[in-house]
């Protein structure tokens, strides 16, 4: 990072070094959740956590260091603190989706990203707060209130991960956990200052995670670094019986990113480039552009003509899937129920009225739109057409190229409050990202530098099953900083 | 395409079992007939030739042994956030 925050008076070494160091009792786990703990006290002020699970993460870390008392190894990410977005089921914590809906909601059962996580001796010590739902790009859509950009406080960290984004840049754990639907791991990374991994769709379980856009979402992690997240990415992936979308993962560790520039093909895409790009980020990334050429790698322009319309594909889709995932939230089974209700109906539309948010409401209704019958063709099935235009318009590039190039987001972090009173400008943040989550490809964003004092983002796809490919030359990207 | 209308934001609500309040009802009409507005360039798209997508894994029926399995989560935990529950069932009003 090129600038300081106030809380980076601590570093945590990398997440490999912290674990060894447990498992030698060189460390204690409950060292490292109380430094947490205590991170997290005092940067209250930002609001990037819900709750804090401070019990169950001391007792967790405490028999982590009696196991590795008694001579017994603890796990890759022994004793290593984490904060999950609170979209994520941890058993017997409280899990809101920042939403009135799920305020009083306690996990019955355990993610199965978080369920690995732990078997490897990770510990998490808190819940980030987020978009209701997930559904939006600034936190300002949280029931609970906005969290602030570390970098400043007057504007917002990015969205939906926003909490975990602003958790990752103050260092309060090492490791974050998000949920990426359209943009909400990147975005947040790209407004904090952090890594932010959104793998191959399918690559890790989401059984356990708040559904929001299902052949969309994916899991994955926000770090200080590549190689932080290319571990935890190894530990969380892979097939899960819990989840039939998962997809079986290659063999090599992701921890291997052996790699080089030289000759690395990366495309840069025309597109990102245009209107309405910030001229403070459009010169970071075409200075690193530079940086890339002179350390050998190949790069040539390439033309996604069809990637102006992921944006537009993206809300009719996303909202058309958002408005089925939530028709579970109907006051019955969990969740808020509203009291007084004179018969089932009215309960069900008392208790969604209340528990849902403006943005909850607003793509559930367009959701409900397009799917409509007379709409369902002209609205839903067109976009699913258009998904399927874009997507073998990367195929073909990734013929041509290995990975693709561009910015995360066309500017900076915004002001708190600019864009709430009109939803399309909000969506717009989020204008190139979205096209990974269509295609279904691993992407990443990369902290580059910055622009008038806030951090700029740089986005780098690969094609799918190309995980480890993408982190590795992250990774050497990282280097050249 | 045509505009939604108010009557057809409270037929929407209806369907998707919210109760807007007339305030709620004018402003999602605004705000959807802007989304809608900014989708519509759709619309002109040619996609002559190819099949929606609805998912992009390539995984085709993805099948496991019809057995109970241990889901790690317990009825009783289950009910637990249940606002209403009797003899270990989700309790609910009359239906008939």
């Amino acid at each position: 990072m090129n600038h300081k925050l106030k809380s980076q008076i601590t570093q945590w070494e990398p997440i490999e070094t912290l674990a060894k160091k447990v498992n030698a009792g060189q460390l204690s786990a409950v060292s490292l959740i109380q430094k947490s703990l205590d991170l997290i006290e005092k940067n209250k002020e930002y609001h990037s956590i819900l709750s804090v699970n401070k019990k169950l993460a001391l007792e967790h870390a405490s028999q982590i260091d009696a196991q590795v008392k008694s001579g017994k190894q603890a796990g890759r990410l022994a004793g290593v603190p984490f904060i999950a977005k609170d979209n994520f089921l941890a058993h017997g914590s409280p899990t809101t989706a920042a939403s009135h809906m799920l305020e009083d909601f306690v996990a019955p059962y355990q993610a199965t990203a978080i369920e690995k996580l732990e078997a490897e001796g990770a510990i998490l010590v808190a819940k980030a707060n987020l978009d209701a739902f997930a559904h939006g790009s600034s936190t300002e859509n949280s029931a609970f209130g906005p969290t602030l950009n570390p970098h400043d406080k007057t504007k917002v960290p990015g969205g939906s991960s926003g909490g975990s984004g602003a958790a990752a840049a103050l260092e309060l754990a090492p490791f974050a956990l998000g949920t990426d639907t359209g943009g909400s791991i990147r975005l947040p990374a790209s407004y904090c200052g952090v890594v932010g991994y959104k793998p191959t769709y399918g690559l890790v379980s989401r059984y356990g995670v708040v559904a929001m856009a299902s052949s969309t979402d994916v899991i994955g992690p926000l770090t200080k670094n590549v190689e932080d997240a290319a571990l935890v990415l190894d530990i969380m992936s892979g097939r899960d019986q819990f989840d039939g979308t998962t997809i079986e993962r290659d063999n090599t560790s992701y921890t291997n990113l052996k790699t080089s520039l030289k000759g690395a093909k990366i495309g840069v895409i025309k597109e990102y480039f245009g209107k309405g790009l910030d001229d403070g980020v459009g010169k970071i990334i075409k200075n690193k552009i530079e940086a890339l050429k002179q350390a050998g790698a190949e790069i040539v322009e390439v033309s996604l003509p069809s990637v102006d319309l992921a944006l537009a594909c993206y809300y009719v889709i996303v909202p058309a899937e958002v408005g089925s995932n939530l028709s579970r939230y109907d006051g019955q089974r969990y969740g808020l129920s509203s009291a007084g209700a004179k018969d089932l109906y009215e309960s069900y539309e008392l208790s969604r009225e209340h528990g849902f948010e403006a943005e909850n409401k607003r793509r559930i209704l367009i959701g409900t739109y397009v799917l409509s019958s007379g709409y369902y063709d002209a609205y839903y099935r067109k976009a699913q057409t258009v998904r399927t235009k874009l997507i073998n318009e990367f195929n073909s590039v990734f013929k041509k190229v290995d990975f693709l190039l561009g910015p995360t987001a066309p500017t900076t972090a915004f002001k708190i409050g600019q864009n709430v009173d009109n939803p399309l400008s909000m969506y717009l943040a989020d204008i190139m990202t979205v096209a990974a989550n269509l295609v279904g490809i691993p992407a990443i964003s990369l902290p580059v530098g910055t622009s008038k004092n806030m951090p700029v983002g740089m986005q780098l796809m690969a094609p799918q099953h190309n995980d480890r490919l993408l982190l590795a030359l992250s990774k050497k990207i990282e280097e050249l900083n | 395409m045509a505009k939604i209308t108010k009557a057809e934001v409270e037929k929407l609500a209806k369907l998707c079992r919210l109760k807007l309040t007339t305030k709620e009802v004018g402003q999602m009409q605004t705000e959807l007939n802007s989304i809608l507005d900014y989708v519509e360039i759709l619309q002109k798209v040619d996609v002559k030739g190819l099949h929606p997508t609805s998912q992009v894994t390539g995984l085709m029926n993805v099948f496991r042994p019809d057995e109970i399995m241990d889901y790690r989560v317990e009825p009783r935990d289950l009910l637990k956030n249940a606002p209403a529950a009797k003899d270990n069932q989700f309790k609910v009003k009359r239906i008939l």
